[in-house]
């Protein structure tokens, strides 16, 4: 079954990589995380993302295409990355969610991907 | 709330710790309906918290709520009227009502510990529901405790009180052959809780706080309630010298402390205390096993530290003795360390790659960058290490592997 990780981040987890003395043991964190991940032969994909300031939405509304600077929404957590995982069943998500470098530092929502018609 | 209200409250949440699984297991030993006791027994402390701040706390509040609780029982299987489930409630009533000792509270908890860890019940409930029915914690405080979705945690409680109804297991003390082998499950299930709460090494988890307390309340409990057995014993020791040394295990800022490196002065004292009496009181049985094993090796540490003396030799024994009771992924990387700090470094590392299924397991590549350090593969090791930092979910932890934390101290 896949399921999908989605690692947010709050303010102070998202200023480690900007604070010169935490970068290296943020960025150190997440290798081994990931690194753990693909050497456990779970993971099917995933990307970390660069940070919400440099996010774009956009809504059509009456035709008008409305394009507003920033994420979707202004919340104290935000989307950080995601990975899709091969799993048996939630609670090996829930154990891999817990390693999550952002699990103590934002939260880390899991989600079964709904599979595709006739799989 | 005003204060009489809130004393009143703080009175039925002391009585609701205390004798939860004391009234659960009387409710419950007659009817082994463990689901239905607790329902009667929600409707009692409901009751208490109504009638309690302005009719005072009654004399004897542990009798108020059985009382209660048994005429909540009651009222639910009349209500219910189903042959099967209310003549079982209604028979319990009865035998209740005539059994003279039934206001001695006896065993009861023992009894429900047994039934909570028949073989029966899959090993994967035994652990929460015997925390659910002799402590009274909730389900999503379990869930949480042991990592599962809450809703999967609730299901399983509710599969396990099912089973211990229709499946007919009984409540109570098995025969005296089978004793250890059926402690021995009640035992494990007391660690894994402790375990449990083991792992938030920081006590960053709020979902934890006091879980440790509540395991060594359990083995306290099972040692009164079964003084002649030397692993209720041991396990109790065990676990007090790992408290013992709670506060020691993080830095000021968080940060992992390990053993070698803790200060001992804030070591609790009367826990190793009473650890090492525990442990001398099993040794007197002459009965070893697992849990004597695991005491005796940290009794080790502890004296090891304390006087500054290498005890590897020893540690290796004891480890090998452990690997005999308990040869488990963890009882086996952890021999392997032993061994490559007493000086053989290369069989350790043979040793630690023999162990299968260990892909995904924190301890395994902790231990293999240990071994490998005192082997000289610094790059290796350096590799292990991110791997364990990568599968720990615990900040100071990943940050201590990855700043070559367990490199320290070698003796090459």
């Amino acid at each position: 079954m896949h399921y999908m990780l989605q690692f947010r981040e709050n303010p102070d987890e998202r200023a480690k990589p900007n604070d010169p003395a935490q970068v290296g043991a943020y960025w150190g964190s997440w290798q081994a995380y990931i690194g753990a991940l693909a050497q456990s032969g779970v993971m099917v994909g995933g990307n970390v993302l660069r940070p919400p300031e440099t996010a774009t939405t956009l809504r059509v509304e009456n035709g008008t295409r409305q394009v507003v600077d920033g994420p979707f929404a202004d919340t104290k957590e935000q989307l950080a990355g995601f990975v899709i995982l091969d799993l048996p069943d939630l609670d090996a998500a829930l154990e891999w969610a817990a390693r999550a470098p952002c699990a103590t530092g934002g939260s880390v929502e899991v989600r079964p991907v709904l599979p595709p018609p006739g799989a | 709330m005003d204060d009489a209200r809130r004393d009143t409250a703080a009175q039925a949440t002391l009585a609701a710790r205390e004798s939860y699984g004391k009234l659960l297991a009387i409710l419950a030993a007659r009817t082994r309906d463990v689901a239905g006791a607790e329902d009667a027994l929600a409707d009692a402390f409901a009751a208490a918290l109504a009638q309690w701040p302005t009719g005072g706390v009654p004399a004897n509040p542990v009798g108020w709520l059985l009382t209660v609780a048994r005429r909540s029982a009651g009222h639910a299987a009349a209500r219910r009227q189903t042959a099967e489930r209310g003549a079982a409630l209604v028979q319990m009533l009865e035998d209740e009502r005539n059994d003279p000792a039934s206001d001695g509270f006896g065993d009861d908890r023992l009894k429900l510990m047994f039934a909570c860890t028949h073989p029966a019940i899959g090993a994967d409930a035994q652990a929460p529901l015997m925390l659910q029915t002799v402590l009274g914690l909730d389900a999503a405080r379990i869930a949480a405790s042991f990592l599962v979705a809450p809703a999967s945690m609730g299901q399983r409680l509710v599969r396990a009180k099912r089973r211990i109804r229709d499946a007919g297991i009984a409540f109570a003390i098995p025969e005296a052959k089978d004793i250890p082998e059926r402690l021995s499950a009640v035992l494990s299930a007391i660690y894994a809780a402790y375990g449990t709460a083991w792992d938030d090494v920081t006590g960053a988890d709020p979902r934890l706080a006091g879980l440790a307390d509540e395991a060594i309340w359990l083995a306290r409990l099972t040692v009164q309630l079964a003084p002649d057995q030397p692993e209720a014993l041991g396990l109790l020791a065990l676990m007090l010298h790992c408290e013992a040394r709670r506060v020691a295990r993080r830095g000021p800022d968080g940060a992992f402390v390990p053993l070698r490196d803790q200060d001992v002065s804030s070591w609790s004292h009367d826990m190793m205390v009473e650890a090492e009496a525990a442990l001398r009181a099993a040794s007197r049985s002459a009965r070893p096993g697992r849990f004597q094993t695991e005491a005796a090796i940290q009794s080790l540490h502890a004296q090891s530290r304390m006087t500054g003396e290498r005890l590897d030799g020893p540690l290796v024994q004891l480890y090998d003795v452990l690997a005999r009771f308990a040869p488990t992924t963890g009882v086996l990387a952890a021999r392997a360390v032993a061994l490559a700090e007493n000086g053989e470094a290369e069989a350790a590392l043979q040793q630690l790659d023999a162990i299968t299924d260990a892909e995904t397991y924190q301890p395994w590549w902790a231990a293999r960058a240990r071994i490998l350090w005192l082997c000289g593969q610094d790059e290796a090791a350096r590799e292990a290490a991110s791997r364990a930092a990568g599968l720990s979910s615990d900040p100071g932890i990943r940050r201590f592997l990855l700043a070559g934390g367990y490199q320290e101290g070698l003796r090459r």
